[in-house]
Order: C-alpha cells, then sequence, then structure tokens
C-alpha cells in the first residue's frame, strides 16, 4: 500500500506524516496524529464539529483530504489556548456557562476565533450568520452568541 | 385494605374491571394480590408497571409503605429521554 | 373554575414514607451554594478539546470494526455467506446473526443490533467486520453474500394499521384488547386512560372542535454519533469505552447478550456529545463485543451520520385525532383523544405515554385517550426528551388555542380556569401532588413578552406542557481526602453539567467552598447499579444520593472531633464546614474544619467516607408554559422566530445557568421539530434525508435569543425541593408554534413539520377556498 508522504505546520508546528489518498485531513489529525479535539459529526461538512483554519480560513477539516495540507498552515482547537492561558472565547464560554455536552464547543471555539480575527466588532446578526456552519444541538445558541459577543467587546478592550 | 384502580389499560386486561380491593400494606404484597384476584394481569406486572400512591410514582419499591385510605393507581411503567 | 368534584372533596393527599428526604423550607431560605453560578469542573477539558468523546479512545492493537446493513426496508435473509470476507487478508473477525444466541430478556433489542431472520427496515444490521483497517473492512463487507428475499414493507403508522398491511411480526397480538386478537397484525398493543363519561361531556358543551394531526419522526440529532471501543480478553474478562447515558444498563444487556457475567464487563462512559434518550440503549456495542470477542484484539465502531439516521433511534411519527367541548364561559366539559404512533420495526412506542400527558395540564370531569403502539418498516425508535408527549399535547394545544379563538377568550385566561393544581385528578389516573402549572401561566401572562405589540404577518401562540420525571436506582459515593477536599462519584452520565450540580449539593451540605469538590462518573466497577440519565431525574436522584452521602460523611466526621475531644458523638454538631461541640455544657473546644478532621482520619480510625445506594421516589412533575412570536411570509411559507419566552417551574435550580440551558435546548429541538425536521421515505421505503443538508436543524441563524424564566415552585419530596427540568422544555414548543403561525397567517396547520411548501399551501388553498 503506498502513501503520500506529507510536510506541513500544525499550530505553529512542523508536522510530517504519511497518509492514504482518500484520508481527509480530519482523519488525519484523528486517527494518525492523536489531535481528537476536532470531531466527526457528519463527514460531509454540515455541522462544523470538525472545524479547523487553513492559511488563517475557516474550513471543515471532513471536506480537505489529508495530502491537501502540504505547505499549509493548519490551526486546530489544540493550538487555541497557549498553555495554561485561555483564549477569550474559550474563557467566556465557561464563564456564560455556553455548553452543555461540548462536543461542538470545539468547532465553536475555531470559529468564532476565525470570525473575531476578521471582524472585530460584529454584530449580534453577522455573528449568527458566521456561526450558521457550526451545529449545536444541547444549547440553542443562546449562551453561545452571548459568549461570543463579550469576548469581542473584551478583546476590543471595552 | 386498599382501593386500587386500573387505568385503562390493564382495566381492558382484567376484563372491565375497573377498581380492585386487596389487602396490602406495601407495593409487594399489592403486585401479589393483584395478581391472585387476576391472573390475566400477571404478563403486564412482569412487562412492567408503575405504581402511584397518593400521586408520587413508584417504579420498582416493593417494600414501599402503603398507607390507609390511599389512593393508588396501577399505570403503565413510564421512562424518559 | 373547572369543577372537579373530587378536587373539591378530596382531603389531600398524605405523606408517604420514602426512601427520600423531605423539603426543607428552612433550609431553603438561606442557602449559602445553592443557586450560584460557578464553573463546571468539566468546562475546562471541553473548551480546550480535551475531553474524550466516544471516538477519541484508542486502545493498542485495535481494529476498525464495520457493519454491514440491509438495503431492503423489508426482507427475509434467506443466506449469509461470509467466506471470501473472512479470506481477505487483514480481517480478522466476521460475525452475523449465528454468533448471538437466542435471548428471552432482550428479545427485540437483539433482533434489533443484528437482524435474525429478517431485515426489516432499511439500515438494519446484517452483519459485521474487524480489519486493520477501514479501507480492508469496507472492501470485507463489499465480499459479504446476501440472499434477500424481497417482501412489501410500510412505513406510515396509518396504513401499517390496515387490515391488508405488509405484516411485520407473525407472532404479534394486540395487547390491551378485550377479547385477545386471534389473527397477528401490525399493533403492538392499546392503552387506554381516562375518567368521567365524555358523551355527556360534550352534550354540556357549547363549542365542540375535532380536529386530524399527524407529525413526521425526527431523531434527537446529537452531534456525536454512536461510538465505542470493546475490548474482549481470553479469559472473558471484558472492557467497552462507549458514550451512553447509562452504562450500567449497557453492561447488563452486552453481558446478557454476550453470554457473560455482569462482573467480566467493565464499561466506562466516555463524555457524551448529546443524548436526549437516544443513548439510552444500544445499538454497536454488542457487535463490537462480538466482534472482539472472535477477533481477540480491541475493536473500534463509530457510526457514520448516515447509520445514525437509518439505524439509531428516532422517535415516533404519528396520526392523532382530538375533540374538545367547552362553555360559552371557558369551561372545558370534555377531552377526548386517539393517538397512533409508530416506533419502528419493533414494540414500544410511547403512544401510551402520548396518551397520558396529552391532557395533564387540565383538570377534567370528563376524559379518555386511547394509544395505539404501531410498527413499521422504519428503524426501532428509542426515547427523545419526553417521549410522546410534544406529539400529543401539540394536538390538544391546537384545539385549545382554537377554543379560545372561538369563544372570545384569552389564551392564558381559558387555560388558568381549567388548570391542573395540587389534588386534581390526572387525565392518566392518581391526583397531583404539588406542581407548579398555575404559577407558570401567572408567570407567562405578566411578562412583558405576552403584551408586546405585533407587526403585519406577525402572531403569537401560547401552550403549556408537562413531563413527569423519575427517579431509579441511584448510587453515590463521596470521599474526604486528606487534604480537606472531597472527592465525589455518580454513575449517571453528565449530559448537562449535573456534575457541577453534585459539587454545589455536597459543598451546601458540608460547608466548605464549592471549589474544594470534584465530581466524576466512575465506571461500573466502582459504584453501584445505577440507571440510565434520563427522565430529567440526575440533578434530584444522584443529588439526593449525593445529600444524603455527604450527611453520613458530616455525621462520620462528628464522630472523629467527638473522639479528639473525649466528649460524646451526641455532643457534636456540624455548622458551617466546622464540627463544633452542640451547647456550653459539651466542653469549651475549638470548632474543628473539615481539613483539620481530614488530616488526622488516618489515626482516628481511618479515611472518611460516606455512601449511598436507594431507589429514588417522589421526583415531582414539572409544568411549563411557552410564549413564542412568528412572522409568516405569505409569499413563500417561510416562518421566522421573533420571539420567545420559555417559563418553566424548575422546584429549586441548583445552578440556574444550566437550568436556563435545559429550558433554551428544549425549545430549540420543539422549533425544529415544529418547522423543518422530517424523516422523509420515498415509495422504496428508503430514507431520502440522512444527513444533516437535508434533514435540517436549527442553526444560529434560524433562532432569537430564548428568554426564560425559571418559577420554583418546591418538590415535597426533596430537600432542597428540586425537580427533573430536562424534558418538560420539548413539550410545548409544537403547539406554541403552530398557534403562533395560525395567528401570524390565518390558517391553521395540523400537520408538521410546517416547513415553507406546507405552510404556502395552507394560505393558497385557503385564499382559493375563500372566493
Amino acid at each position: 500500500m503506498s502513501g503520500i508522504h506529507v510536510s506541513t505546520k500544525i499550530n505553529g508546528d512542523a508536522v510530517e506524516f504519511v497518509c492514504d489518498v482518500e484520508e481527509t485531513l480530519l482523519d488525519v489529525l484523528r486517527d494518525k496524529l492523536g489531535m481528537t479535539g476536532s470531531k466527526e459529526g457528519c463527514s460531509s461538512g454540515d455541522c462544523g464539529a470538525c472545524s479547523v483554519t487553513v492559511d488563517g480560513r475557516l474550513t471543515c477539516s471532513c471536506l480537505m483530504l489529508g495530502a491537501e495540507a502540504e505547505g499549509h498552515d493548519i490551526g486546530t482547537i489544540e493550538g487555541v489556548a497557549k498553555g495554561t492561558q485561555l483564549h477569550p472565547i474559550q474563557q467566556k464560554i465557561l464563564d456564560h456557562a455556553a455548553l452543555q455536552c461540548g462536543v461542538c464547543t470545539p468547532g465553536f471555539v475555531v470559529a468564532a476565533k476565525a470570525l473575531l480575527e476578521k471582524n472585530p466588532d460584529p454584530t449580534e446578526t453577522e455573528v449568527r450568520f458566521w456561526l450558521a456552519g457550526n451545529l449545536c444541538r444541547c444549547t440553542g445558541y443562546d449562551k453561545i452568541i452571548r459568549a461570543v459577543m463579550d469576548a469581542a467587546a473584551e478583546m476590543r478592550g471595552q | 385494605m386498599v382501593q386500587v384502580t386500573l387505568s385503562g389499560t390493564f382495566q381492558q386486561v382484567a376484563g372491565g374491571i375497573s377498581t380492585l380491593e386487596i389487602e396490602a400494606k406495601n407495593i409487594r404484597q399489592l403486585l401479589g394480590g393483584l395478581e391472585k384476584q387476576c391472573p390475566e394481569l400477571k404478563s403486564e406486572i412482569e412487562k412492567g408497571i408503575a405504581v402511584a400512591i397518593n400521586g408520587t410514582i413508584y417504579r420498582d419499591d416493593w417494600f414501599q409503605p402503603i398507607p390507609e385510605d390511599s389512593e393508588v393507581f396501577i399505570i403503565p411503567r413510564l421512562a424518559g429521554g | 373554575m373547572a369543577r372537579n368534584p373530587d378536587a373539591d372533596n378530596a382531603p389531600a393527599p398524605k405523606a408517604v414514607k420514602t426512601s427520600t428526604i423531605e423539603f426543607d423550607a428552612d433550609k431553603a431560605k438561606s442557602f449559602k451554594v445553592v443557586g450560584s453560578r460557578p464553573p463546571r469542573p468539566d468546562g475546562m477539558d471541553k473548551v480546550t478539546g480535551r475531553a474524550r468523546f466516544g471516538a477519541d479512545m484508542v486502545m493498542p492493537g485495535q481494529l476498525v470494526g464495520l457493519i454491514l446493513r440491509s438495503p431492503h426496508p423489508h426482507a427475509v435473509i434467506v443466506s449469509i455467506d461470509t467466506t471470501e470476507a473472512e479470506a481477505l487478508s487483514g480481517v480478522k473477525s466476521v460475525i452475523t446473526r449465528d454468533d448471538f444466541a437466542e435471548n428471552a430478556d432482550h428479545h427485540d433489542v437483539l433482533c434489533n443490533i443484528m437482524a435474525r431472520e429478517k431485515a426489516l427496515y432499511e439500515g438494519h444490521a446484517v452483519a459485521a467486520v474487524s480489519a486493520t483497517s477501514k479501507a480492508v473492512a469496507r472492501k470485507a463487507l463489499k465480499l459479504i453474500k446476501i440472499d434477500y428475499q424481497i417482501l412489501p414493507h410500510v412505513t406510515d403508522v396509518d396504513l401499517a394499521m390496515a387490515p391488508d398491511a405488509p405484516l411485520l411480526h407473525a407472532d404479534m397480538i394486540t395487547s390491551g384488547v378485550s377479547p385477545v386478537p386471534t389473527k397477528p397484525s401490525n399493533v403492538a398493543g392499546r392503552s387506554e386512560f381516562g375518567h368521567g363519561d365524555v358523551e355527556a361531556g360534550f352534550a354540556q358543551a357549547d363549542v365542540i372542535i375535532e380536529r386530524d394531526f399527524k407529525t413526521a419522526a425526527t431523531h434527537q440529532g446529537y452531534i456525536e454519533p454512536h461510538a465505542c471501543v470493546a475490548n474482549v480478553g481470553a479469559d472473558g474478562m471484558s472492557e467497552l469505552w462507549c458514550c451512553t447515558q447509562g452504562h450500567f444498563h449497557v453492561r447488563q444487556v452486552c453481558a446478557s447478550l454476550l453470554g457473560i457475567d455482569v462482573s467480566r464487563l467493565r464499561v466506562t462512559a466516555s463524555e457524551i456529545g448529546g443524548g436526549f434518550g437516544g443513548k439510552t440503549t444500544v445499538f454497536i456495542e454488542p457487535v463490537a463485543l462480538a466482534l472482539s470477542r472472535k477477533a481477540g484484539r480491541p475493536v473500534k465502531i463509530a457510526m457514520s451520520r448516515d447509520e445514525v439516521f437509518k439505524a439509531s433511534g428516532p422517535t415516533a411519527s404519528s396520526s392523532m385525532n382530538v375533540k374538545i367541548g367547552v362553555t360559552k364561559d371557558g369551561r372545558i366539559t370534555a377531552g377526548e383523544g386517539e393517538f397512533r404512533y409508530q416506533g419502528g420495526a419493533f414494540a414500544g412506542a410511547p403512544a401510551d405515554f402520548g396518551a397520558m400527558s396529552a391532557f395533564a395540564c387540565y383538570a377534567l370531569d370528563n376524559v379518555k385517550t386511547v394509544a395505539y403502539d404501531v410498527v413499521t418498516n422504519r428503524p426501532k425508535g428509542a426515547a427523545y426528551r419526553a417521549p410522546g408527549a410534544p406529539m400529543s399535547v401539540y394536538a390538544v394545544e391546537s384545539v385549545i388555542a382554537e377554543l379560545a379563538g372561538e369563544i372570545g377568550m384569552d389564551p392564558i385566561e381559558l387555560r388558568l380556569k381549567n388548570a391542573a393544581r395540587e389534588g386534581t385528578k390526572s387525565s392518566y389516573g392518581p391526583k397531583f401532588g404539588s406542581c407548579g402549572l398555575v404559577e407558570t401561566l401567572e408567570a407567562a401572562r405578566d411578562h412583558p413578552h405576552y403584551s408586546a405589540p405585533l407587526g403585519p404577518n406577525q402572531g403569537r401562540g401560547v401552550a403549556s406542557g408537562f413531563w413527569f420525571n423519575f427517579g431509579g436506582e441511584t448510587c453515590s459515593t463521596l470521599n474526604i481526602n486528606a487534604d480537606g477536599t472531597v472527592a465525589i462519584a455518580v454513575g449517571t452520565p453528565d449530559i448537562g453539567g449535573s456534575r457541577a450540580a453534585m459539587c454545589i449539593m455536597a459543598a451546601e451540605e458540608l460547608g466548605i467552598p464549592y471549589e474544594r469538590v470534584r465530581t466524576i462518573v466512575a465506571d461500573t466497577s466502582s459504584l453501584g447499579y445505577n440507571d440510565t440519565t434520563e427522565g430529567s431525574r440526575v440533578t434530584f436522584s444522584s443529588g439526593m444520593a449525593v445529600i444524603k452521602a455527604s450527611r453520613k460523611a458530616v455525621t462520620e466526621m462528628c464522630n472523629r472531633a467527638a473522639m479528639i475531644w473525649d466528649i460524646p458523638a451526641e455532643a457534636v454538631t456540624w455548622e458551617d464546614g466546622h464540627a463544633k461541640p452542640s451547647g456550653a455544657n459539651a466542653g469549651d473546644f475549638e470548632p474543628m474544619s473539615l481539613a483539620e478532621i481530614a488530616a488526622s482520619a488516618s489515626k482516628t480510625g481511618g479515611p472518611i467516607a460516606g455512601h449511598h445506594e436507594y431507589n429514588a421516589d417522589g421526583a415531582g412533575v414539572s409544568f411549563g408554559t411557552h410564549i413564542v412570536d412568528t412572522e409568516v411570509d405569505p409569499e413563500t411559507g417561510r416562518v421566522d422566530i421573533l420571539r420567545y419566552t420559555v417559563v418553566q417551574d424548575a422546584g429549586k435550580a441548583i445552578h440556574p445557568d444550566y437550568v436556563e440551558g435545559q429550558f433554551q435546548g428544549g425549545a430549540v429541538q420543539g422549533i425544529g421539530w415544529a418547522l423543518n425536521e422530517e424523516y422523509i421515505y420515498g415509495e422504496d421505503g428508503r430514507l431520502q434525508n440522512a444527513g444533516f443538508l437535508d434533514y435540517r436543524m436549527p442553526v444560529a441563524s434560524d433562532l432569537p435569543m430564548i428568554d426564560t424564566v425559571i418559577v420554583e415552585v418546591p418538590n415535597p419530596g426533596h430537600p432542597y425541593g428540586v425537580r427533573g427540568v430536562g424534558e418538560t422544555g420539548i413539550v410545548p414548543p409544537l403547539a406554541a408554534i403552530a398557534n403562533a403561525v395560525s395567528a401570524a397567517s390565518g390558517v391553521r396547520l395540523t400537520e408538521l413539520p410546517m416547513s415553507p411548501p406546507r405552510v404556502l399551501k395552507a394560505i393558497d388553498d385557503a385564499k382559493v377556498a375563500a372566493q
């Protein structure tokens, strides 16, 4: 069985792996690299639980092949906190109790971080539409939206 | 003596009887008495039922006491999600 | 006020001695920790992605397990040939129905997890393989040869009840009918509830409305697919890691299906990515264990989303008729309903719960509800948050809204006039104990939402609902660590933040800071049996167990202090986290803190702990009333939710953030059920929309903020007054939204979901009819 040798960067670290042609980036992260923070909810790009960033762009890792990571900068949930220092989005999610089962939370953190890096002062509607690609079945989204708006305000220094 | 009301389903199985008088101080004695008076109820009891005593629902408590003058109902075994 | 002759003269229900502790009104006035909003103990792991869910476990040497599923909705499995699959390099085990012995205790579950004589739905498991990689496993599935004899199928509940319907089970004789039927059918059972004389009641009514309703099947929609890793040793010692709402139940069923002792199977519950009732049973777990046993290596199975839709446990679809009569001045004189639910290929649709809860909000002299549990060629249904109630309440609350309109009465006033209260004879039989329906109706009526102005094409709907809530077998152990911190083990998986509530209750009892307490969910080898997390029971039952365990630990700590002070144990009390002499006569000793007592525990008799095992009862019912505003676009049929308010009785909110979360989550699942979610079957009996694109659940851009009001009518059966809250929230939304859509568009929809094509058609039909 021949594999594809891939050199890439994940959360700032140089990473190399060998994967099969049909393996998705999500498969590689979870099964080859032991990075199980990104979750598999649907494998069809509809739930956002596998959200990562590719060169800063929000992407469903289940819709990308592992081989396509060659030469790019991948950002996953594991790289959001800096050691014990949580990102404001993570802290606000805890403060607002914006999670119940928590399986969608990594996807929301990555997606919300990507939003605020692009648009530091979004309206509630803009937040809701940006996060429409992340499904949550437990919370009804109310507390998640509040947490993201609150994090945005804190990051703006307000 | 306790007066027991069978909810509709069990009424059908018991041949149309809706209330019974049973000598019982706890749920176990109640179930035993029910089976004796209405043998047709045995299979339903085995499948699983619940007993409501004065509005509180008990699902498995054999030795739960039944005070005098209690309102006792036999209802389907409830579960949630 | 509605006349209920029973309530007029009934003595209040006598307090029955229970295994639980009664509500302590004095303590409730001075809670120090209960009712606060501290961070949850598992939160950090969840925001960083460190928490481990079902598919996140890896065991050394593990194989990939895949399941072969029937492409036909109904077929005899004539033969299965696995020789080629077994011979494929990399395949380590192949199993079929022949690898499972008959099982009287769990016959239906066994047939569901691996088809025996017949495939009964598209997606029904027929064989499984374990292999060294997914690619090899997929190839192996393709090599399994199955000879199917295709049979006619039926997926609609009413068609399945027809005399000429294709028959699923040759031995299915309808239970609950007299005389017993002589021929089999697809009707597993009939149930009936009620009291009084509905015919006489209707004769007294000034206005009677009778309607037919239909709801489609929906799925709980948890984001985490079922996943597990099974590891069976050569000596039969087995471990199973799985996402489940009840690992003790999983252990019991799997041990039985595999023919091993319960003590040889150790099940660990992973963090669970949503359940809502859908993970209270087994699907892939016995298969993974059987594959592992045959292969001699761990086997991991994770369902794909397609498999989750086709082969886990959706909720029932329904066909219902409801008839209600009222007088001009708003007294309900009679209520009648027939509820036909299909629960998939095996018996167990929650039709009886639907019939029991349909009229639960009302004090009625005359009520009759009949339920039919019907089987069809669809996946076997599992529980979904207040199983059976959302559908039947949708029907009843829709008719109530129409009646209110007919007699020109405010819908909340109509409900208040007929509301169930303490002492009311419920429509399912027993009298209600303490309950908070009236409080939620009044809070809804007085809420600013109820009187806010509405614009064009906008309408407001209201509905009430309830759920029984349960207790069940529950165990908890509490250990005092030498440094004065506390470790608690419970056996009920945490699906909504309950570990935080456990820590709060223990901190309250022990008188120590919340941060000093840590709660984990222990595996099946570490605690006695615990019933599943369901029935809104965890905060109530595990909470009570934790409170009792805490009190036992407190007793022991007082004993230790008594020993140290050389005074009788009765002379020591516990206050604010300290042991104190109970009075001046007992002696002049400085209070000893929990930490101090813990530090010397090894010298005063050994480690200090408390534990409690019991069968909980005394769970209090929870009522709720929802208000929703919608806007209906008359050109497209699109429905927008403008504003939503949940008012629900929690008894006592231990951690208000998580109570609010349950209210909001239940409401949004209800919004999805009402507006967009449905299982769509083709003529071929196959599911057409087995993915999140076409099974359309609410997303953030569909919704406004969901406002919540926590009403607290204490449950007398719990020391803090706790009532379960997880399920009631999904019961009112279907009707509340249907009522709002009706108010906004002028048309009454009696079929769910109210997707744009249906709403548009109803609007267009009404226009034509008006001409």
